[in-house]
């Protein structure tokens, strides 16, 4: 079932929670809802869901689930399955129970039998591997095991669409990550649409199909995960989906100076600020006639599969954060304290909405 | 290393106090209404309670409590509802306005009463009028009572719906459940410790409740009396072991209530237990050792971790 939002709006009192949007998903994507606290993703999703109704404005907004116009229909008809944040199970009622809920809350003369509720609800729970739990109570179970009850619970019903806010916010990292290729697994097996709320760029760009980056009641960009990644269409979306570097300066005859620090670029003369990914940064032992950055090494975390590096300068106003591959991190020795300068190599440069990528002038 | 206030002396001095002023002004008090009360033999006693106007006190006062509960839980649970789950203007002063029968002096909520419901009163006078009188009669009694402990369930709901939030009935709303299911199996549920907790303070207030009553009754014995008022008007006759006799009557009733109170109280704090996280699952798949092919959810212990529940969902 697709989902079509037209001139979607919210304020909540003076504050304007969403600019007017648009916004299609298409049957059977996962979808992500990418931003920082306040961007109005949960809004949002909360408007999909009918949990909150959009701004009644002169121009009519409509909200589509497939050719169904649910604009006007209540939340428990829009046969939707909603995941919250903090599971909202019922914390009186058994696992069983709480997953047997819409169903026991049918009409009578569409209501299953028992019997069926009960195979129902047991391929439910087996589906998300706690049968052995079904007599729990909310409070036995771990945050992980709650958030897949609730998830067994909000696909009792067989909804048309589902929608998860932060459905791994409140968990340790090891299992957000088990949750997250399971989740990304049954939305693969099941196939209904779903869109999903979260603050974390690296959860969005590994489960969604598409992501929808916003910022402050707007959307900022639709797309793909690694169009995202690659080509962000402005400033914010670049700097919401990684670590970035600042080097901010003046640019006079091709060389950007900053303090005693200078690099060659290709850019017409003035104020200049240019942002670095991490792995944007190279390190050397010395300088380069075209780019002469000295920096010292502040602090090492030498955990994954490269070594983060922190990196001071008097020039710098903020300390930057560059990765090194392992066999680097011994060529140099590198150790808190040491001097050393940054090669660049690519930098990104946002004016106004538009990118721009470039190499430094000749490297 | 000490706690702060945790010097010997320092907390001998703080118990001892603390110990004696109950004494003194909780324990001893009670002691003498039940002293006082068969100090004659339980025959007085007996005859005393048996009294018929004592008899109809009781009667009366019970029937107001009766009345009174079931409104003020109406009541608190519909303004607990309104004050917790929706947002309007002047929610903030309807949660002022709910403590104004705490503030106000119980004589004063009476005097209010009869002004306004009196025979001369703003309403009273037209009530007159029709033939209904409120006043001097069990309508006025429970019209005050009702003011008078309208607050504690509300009081009670609020802070427990406030924390506990909407998220729950929303839920319930998704998987398509009507508002009023929602309410009967979700949120009622979950405040039932709570809202018979101020049920019992309710019928506490309700049944002792003096100065309100006193301006509204008219006291007349056999008709209007209720067990405090009764107290009183045998005391103002001298008849102190009559007085004492209802009195041990009302301290019976209160530490009933009292009984009730810690029996939720124990159970409350017993269930926490129950479902208390100690016996989380996580703790014990944590410690079990994973094998590698293992799909990311298999990792869950299934029959060893297994806990008995014995008798399910006692309540």
């Amino acid at each position: 079932m697709s989902i079509r939002l037209h001139n979607i709006a919210k304020h909540f009192g003076a504050t304007q929670a969403l600019e007017p949007l648009e916004l299609t998903i298409n049957e059977g994507e996962l979808v992500g809802l990418l931003g920082p606290s306040g961007s109005g993703k949960t809004t949002l999703l909360r408007i999909i869901a009918g949990l909150e109704s959009p701004d009644r404005t002169c121009t009519p907004s409509a909200i589509y689930f497939g050719e169904r116009d649910v604009t006007q229909v209540h939340v428990r008809d829009r046969r939707i399955g909603f995941v919250f944040q903090h599971y909202a199970l019922f914390r009186h009622m058994s696992v069983y129970d709480n997953v047997a809920f819409g169903l026991s809350v049918m009409p009578r003369s569409s209501r299953p039998s028992s019997a069926e509720i009960r195979r129902r609800v047991f391929r439910l729970l087996e589906m998300v591997k706690l049968e052995h739990l079904a007599k729990r109570y909310p409070a036995q179970l771990s945050g992980g095991q709650q958030q897949r009850v609730s998830l067994a619970r909000a696909l009792a019903v067989e909804p048309d669409v589902l929608l998860l806010d932060e459905p791994f916010g409140a968990l340790d990292a090891k299992v957000r990550q088990e949750l997250r290729r399971w989740l990304r697994h049954l939305h693969d097996e099941l196939n209904f649409t779903s869109v999903f709320v979260t603050h974390d760029q690296e959860e969005a760009l590994e489960l969604s199909d598409r992501v929808v980056v916003m910022s402050n009641g707007r959307i900022e960009q639709i797309d793909t995960p690694d169009t995202l990644y690659r080509a962000p269409k402005n400033r914010f979306v670049f700097e919401f989906l990684g670590d970035v570097n600042h080097l901010e300066g003046h640019v006079a005859n091709g060389v950007l100076t900053c303090g005693d620090a200078h690099v060659a670029v290709e850019l017409p003369d003035g104020h200049e600020e240019l942002l670095l990914r991490p792995h944007e940064i190279r390190l050397a032992e010395a300088p380069s006639p075209e780019s002469h950055l000295p920096v010292t090494v502040t602090a090492i975390s030498p955990v994954g599969a490269e070594v983060r590096v922190e990196l001071a300068a008097d020039w710098l106003e903020a300390p930057w954060l560059a990765t090194v591959r392992h066999a680097d991190f011994e060529r140099l020795a590198l150790s808190r304290g040491k001097r050393l300068y940054a090669h660049l190599r690519r930098w990104h440069r946002f004016e106004s909405n538009a990118a721009s990528l470039r190499s430094p002038a000749t490297s | 290393m000490r706690r702060i206030g945790d010097a010997p002396l320092t907390r001998r001095l703080l118990i001892g106090l603390a110990l004696a002023l109950s004494a003194l002004f909780l324990l001893l008090p009670l002691v003498a209404i039940f002293a006082q009360a068969f100090s004659q033999g339980v025959a007085v006693f007996w005859s005393n309670v048996s009294n018929v106007f004592t008899l109809h006190a009781i009667g009366l006062t019970l029937v107001i409590a009766l009345m009174t509960i079931p409104i003020c839980l109406v009541f608190g649970v519909a303004l607990a509802w309104l004050v917790t789950r929706f947002s309007f203007p002047g929610r903030r002063l309807l949660q002022t306005l709910i403590d104004i029968p705490f503030a106000v002096s119980p004589v004063v909520a009476g005097l209010i009463y009869l002004l306004l419901y009196g025979r001369n009163g703003w309403i009273g006078s037209w009530l007159d009028q029709h033939d209904i009188q409120l006043m001097f009669a069990w309508p006025g009694i429970l019209m005050v009572t009702v003011f008078v402990t309208c607050p504690f369930v509300a009081r009670e709901l609020i802070p427990l719906m406030q924390a506990q939030g909407s998220r729950e009935e929303e839920a319930a709303v998704t998987l398509g459940a009507s508002g009023w299911t929602a309410f009967w199996r979700v949120t009622l549920p979950n405040i039932r410790w709570a809202l018979m907790y101020g049920v019992i303070l309710t019928n506490a207030r309700a049944v002792g409740e003096f100065g309100a009553v006193s301006v509204v009754s008219g006291a007349i014995r056999g008709q209007t009396n209720t067990l405090p008022l009764h107290v009183d008007q045998l005391y103002q006759d001298y008849n102190t072991v009559g007085a004492f006799a209802s009195a041990a009557l009302l301290a019976l009733i209160a530490l009933l209530t009292l009984a009730a109170k810690a029996g939720l109280e124990w159970r409350a704090a017993r269930r926490e237990t129950r479902y208390s996280s100690d016996q989380l699952p996580e703790t014990v798949s944590k410690s079990v050792p994973k094998t590698s092919s293992q799909t990311p959810l298999e990792s869950m212990p299934s029959g060893q971790n297994r806990q008995p529940l014995g008798g399910e969902r006692r309540l």
